[in-house]
């Protein structure tokens, strides 16, 4: 954290050698992510992470883990997550850090924790780096849905070990971080068997775990770094990642914070406090991409798309913890179409090479990242401005946009135009699993086929309007009133209703496990997380750990 | 066992007899009870004819009656304190309503935890000291200690009672894997960290009966508080046999306090292990360590389950009904010994959450008055040396004071200092390579093993020549 005055920042930077909760081994194909968490090593004062139990902090260095596992361990194939501690696996979310943070913080909290975990199974599945766990000790609440998150769960037998989901007994909450969702939807627990299991505060362990389907497999104590191990290679060996690469360096991300003003090299962001917004700009490639696949792999973290993932990443974690208060973000482009447009042409062309992969990955987890934020999105489609491909799915993320027809006066710039490129097609999938253009023509789902033949093509603000990628086209005259007033009203409606609304626009068309999990966090547990029976003076939540019970309003809502 | 006189066969106070339930789940358990103990009681001696006591009914006659018995048939019984007519919640949030004479569903798993783990450890210690009798000090001794575990087993066996009679499945489930777990056993270790340790002598084994049984005692008497009226009834009984553990443990370390200051005063010598004997300073390093690791029994000085299990009527303060307070807590504080960076400090916490540094503090107390009287006999011979409890946060494993080292005296160390001194402060390996090399049986009938003095009296009046076990 970076003391900023009155202000204590949280830091979403990090690398393993300043980990405090974590550890990395690496065993060949096989990695492994000790989890001991440090008790004294909480993000802020108030609360001990004690039982292996977590905190944003934690997180963050999970989250950095996984993403050093997939770009700088091409060789890596499975990854076990243990602990590192002998009597516990993990006791989930820390319970007072929780009681004591404001309801904007749990819920940013959760938010994190949950993409992170969508992380994890989208690596197992797409980076081909399958995350199994090894549950070694008790494993509650939070700890449970980590394992959840894994492709294979072995827990010791050893009378003692167990996994529960114990919120609703003993928290008067629901599990945060997909725990029910993935119980009936991945796992297919039955639903009865589930019902019991999360109202069983001690939970399930041994051979009714596995009968239920909560785990994978039961193993002795003793054998159960073996069974892991074995486990573990079967796995690693299914990769088609490649055992002799070299992975590329995530180097330290450059950033600085100068008043109200971030900046790293392709992306900064102004915040305008009176008015409530960020400006967002991204600046485009200033040079050309990298002839072939070795090129970009000598590139590593300075390739433009990467850097821009990185960036992005960063200052929308930054902006959604740092900067509540900002809830309107306008996104910009600078630079040059044709650039933008030749760094999707190679990450098209080179999308088999393990690294373009995690590079288009970590993209697609970055706009997922902008449309879950509970912020309204614009973009401002100006002369000057690349919105191309990847950079046009700022555009199709926007709660709405405007492109300026035609040119500025005084201006030498050619009028704004916006192109579609192949990546637009299906590199970027949102949470419903469709693309952003997909999602955006429910309706009429053959315009996305029409409009693959105008890839590559210049399109003007009539004809971006016509087809339907941008919301709202005024001349120069009407530009100025048109946005000011936009951006006005937006900022004077109440936020929780917007954050309900566009949450509920944004995601059409079908469901899947994630848009499930974010629907549900959003709906019931920050229902119940404001709840007086949760969080009132004698909310179960509020009393935990002084020793006095919950004390409930009877009445079923 | 269809037919089987039930009151005969198990002496009870529970009606077992038309109580077709309990009866199920014991006809299915007690056979199961019983390959435990000859795999895992003592070992060598199931055969032997012992002189033990045996609990038959809960009045004045009927709880000790004396008599040989082999031990895979000692009648183990399944007895209740008289219930107190009317009683009430004492204490908690449901303080004045009448005592449960059935579980509360909303508290049955953490109900059944608590009586799990209690129950865990009745056979743990058993298996602990299964070996103990091929060395042991005297017959007198060898029976005292196979009294201790038949009772541990009786004690097995009123929680199981508890969990077969009022928990259902569940129950029967958890009756059965205590029969599985093992001491020491990787796969399936006991559930707490003190009873998988080794008792490898007999004088571990009397620093064990004497600090860690004692541990049970309060935790039997917060249990004996429970507003779960029958395993307040079970709790109240198992504290009078409880005492015979107390009473084996300080007489032994008693004995051989004493043993070692007559060999001092007779050779005229502090140092007593030429003529046989183990000396002071070693049974204070044997001390501070069973101290140490019989404190951490009691838990985290702030710990959420203390303070709910107390909300929730399940486990009171020792001698709850004797306080003078609102029996609620909410809003008093407790004094706790913490640490400030390298000081040990006491704060004022909330009264709830630290329930489990009062239960320890009542045990300090206690313990205080044990060691107290042994050193009454060392200043009786005229020696001048003190047998003392090193400081709460000496060695510890849990709580506020586990990533730190402490000395005897309540210094925070740095690691090289705590390397420098640890050997003056816990048993070395030379140590207890010379208590192993005192380890042999003494079986002739009023004779005693070098290191130990006689009891003043027999067991039950029986002379000190009386033979208690039947070797032949």
């Amino acid at each position: 954290m970076a003391d900023t005055g009155e202000r204590v920042l949280v830091d979403f930077r990090t690398e393993p050698a300043r980990y405090k909760h974590w550890t990395l081994a690496f065993d060949g194909p096989v990695a492994t992510l000790l989890m001991d968490v440090r008790e004294d090593g909480g993000l802020r004062p108030g609360y001990e992470l004690k039982l292996n139990s977590y905190d944003l902090g934690v997180d963050i260095e999970l989250y950095d883990a996984a993403q050093r596992l997939r770009f700088e361990h091409p060789e890596v194939g499975a990854v076990v997550v243990t602990s590192g501690k002998e009597r516990i696996f993990c006791a989930g979310a820390n319970i007072r850090m929780l009681s004591q943070s404001t309801h904007a913080f749990k819920v940013n909290f959760c938010k994190f924790t949950n993409e992170t975990r969508n992380a994890l199974e989208e690596a197992t599945a797409e980076s081909r780096q399958a995350y199994l766990c090894a549950v070694n000790g008790p494993c509650a609440g939070g700890g449970y849905e980590l394992a959840l998150a894994t492709d294979w769960i072995i827990m010791a037998d050893d009378g003692n070990t167990a996994v529960s989901l114990p919120e609703v007994p003993l928290l008067a909450v629901l599990p945060g971080t997909g725990g029910l969702t993935r119980l009936v939807d991945k796992r297919h627990v039955r639903r009865d068997r589930a019902d019991f299991f999360c109202t069983t505060e001690e939970g399930v362990k041994g051979q009714r775990a596995v009968e239920w389907g909560l785990v994978d497999e039961v193993v002795p104590r003793s054998r159960l770094d073996e069974a892991v191990r074995r486990r573990a290679r079967e796995l690693a060996a299914r990769t088609d990642r490649p055992a002799d690469a070299k992975g590329i360096a995530l180097t330290p991300l450059a950033r600085t914070l100068e008043g109200d003003r971030v900046t790293y090299g392709s992306v900064a962001c102004a915040i305008d406090r009176p008015r409530g917004l960020a400006e967002i700009t991204i600046v485009g490639p200033t040079v050309a991409p990298p002839a072939d696949a070795r090129g970009i792999h000598a590139a590593g973290a300075a390739f433009w798309p990467l850097a821009l993932a990185r960036e992005l990443d960063d200052l929308i974690l930054h902006l959604r913890t740092n900067e509540e208060q900002i809830g309107l973000w306008v996104f910009k482009t600078r630079g040059v179409a044709g650039l933008v447009e030749a760094y999707d042409r190679a990450l098209a062309a080179h999308r088999d090479d393990w690294l373009v992969r995690e590079i288009r990955l970590y993209l697609k987890r970055t706009w997922k990242r902008l449309d879950v934020s509970s912020r309204s999105l614009f973009a401002l489609v100006e002369p000057g401005s690349c919105f191309v491909g990847t950079l046009l799915e700022l555009c199709l993320a926007a709660d709405r946009s405007y492109m300026l027809d035609g040119a500025r006066e005084g201006d030498e710039r050619p009028a704004a135009a916006v192109r579609l490129t192949e990546l637009n097609f299906g590199a970027y999938p949102m949470v419903n699993g469709l693309s952003r253009l997909a999602s955006r023509f429910l309706a009429e789902p053959a315009r996305v086929d029409k409009l693959r033949a105008r890839i590559g093509e210049d399109l003007s603000a009539g004809a971006a309007a016509e087809a339907g990628l941008v919301s709202f086209t005024p001349d120069d005259i009407d530009w100025h009133d048109e946005v000011r007033m936009a951006l006005e009203a937006r900022a004077s409606f109440s936020p929780d209703a917007l954050t309900g609304m566009e949450a509920s626009l944004r995601f059409g068309g079908p469901e899947t496990l994630e848009s499930k999990i974010f629907a549900r966090l959003s709906a019931w547990q920050n229902w119940i997380f404001q709840r007086p029976n949760a969080v009132g003076p004698t909310g179960a939540l509020s009393v935990y750990g002084s020793g006095q019970r919950g004390e409930f309003d009877r009445r079923r809502v | 066992m269809a037919g089987i006189d039930y009151t005969e066969r198990i002496p009870n106070n529970v009606g077992l007899a038309e109580d077709l339930r309990l009866q199920r789940a014991l006809e299915d358990w007690q056979p199961k009870f019983l390959d435990w103990w000859r795999d895992m009681g003592p070992h060598g001696y199931q055969a032997k004819e012992t002189y033990l006591r045996t609990a038959v009914s809960v009045d004045a006659q009927g709880w000790a009656q004396f008599g040989y018995v082999r031990m895979p048939e000692y009648r183990w019984g399944i007895f209740l304190a008289e219930p107190e007519p009317g009683r009430r919640i004492s204490f908690g949030d449901h303080k004045g309503a009448p005592a449960w004479q059935e579980v509360p569903g909303e508290y049955r798993g953490v109900l059944r935890r608590l009586i799990v783990t209690q129950g865990d450890t009745e056979p743990a210690s058993v298996e602990q000291q299964r070996h103990l009798g091929r060395t042991c000090p005297s017959l007198y001794d060898l029976r005292n200690l196979f009294q201790v575990n038949v009772e541990e087993g009786r004690h097995l066996w009123a929680m199981v009672y508890l969990l077969d009679a009022y928990f259902g499945r569940d129950g029967r489930e958890e009756s059965e894997a205590l029969l599985q777990r093992r001491s020491g056993d990787r796969d399936k270790p006991r559930i707490l960290g003190a009873f998988n340790e080794k008792t490898p002598d007999w004088l571990s084994y009397f620093m064990f009966t004497f600090f860690t049984d004692r541990d049970g005692k309060y935790q039997l008497a917060g249990l004996a508080e429970s507003g779960f009226d029958p395993l307040s009834r079970t709790c109240r009984f198992m504290l009078t046999e409880e005492a015979h553990h107390m009473f084996v443990g300080e007489t032994g370390v008693g004995r051989v306090v004493q043993r070692a200051c007559e060999l001092m005063r007779q050779h005229k010598t502090d140092d007593v292990r030429p003529h046989g004997g183990i000396d002071l300073r070693m049974l204070q390093r044997y001390l501070n360590f069973h101290y140490a690791v019989s404190l951490d029994l009691f838990g985290s000085e702030i710990s959420t389950n203390a303070a709910n299990f107390y909300t929730m009527g399940l486990k009171g303060r020792f001698e709850e009904t004797k306080k003078d307070d609102d029996h609620q807590l909410k809003t008093a504080t407790y004094t706790v010994t913490g640490l400030d960076g390298d000081r040990l400090v006491t704060r004022e916490e909330p009264a709830l959450p630290s329930l489990n540094e009062r239960l320890r503090d009542d045990y300090i107390a206690d313990c205080q008055r044990g060691v107290d009287r042994w050193n009454r006999v060392i200043k009786e011979h005229g020696i001048d040396f003190q047998l003392r409890l090193p400081h709460r946060a000496f060695q510890r494993a849990i709580g506020l004071f586990a990533d730190v080292r402490v000395s005897p005296e309540g210094r925070v160390l740095s690691q090289a200092e705590w390397e420098a001194k640890k050997h003056e402060w816990l048993p070395t390996e030379e140590d207890q390579a010379w208590v192993q090399s005192l380890m042999r049986p003494e079986t002739e009938p009023g004779k005693f093993a070098s290191w130990i003095a006689p009891p003043p009296r027999g067991v039950n009046g029986q002379p000190l020549d009386f033979e208690y076990v039947r070797l032949a």
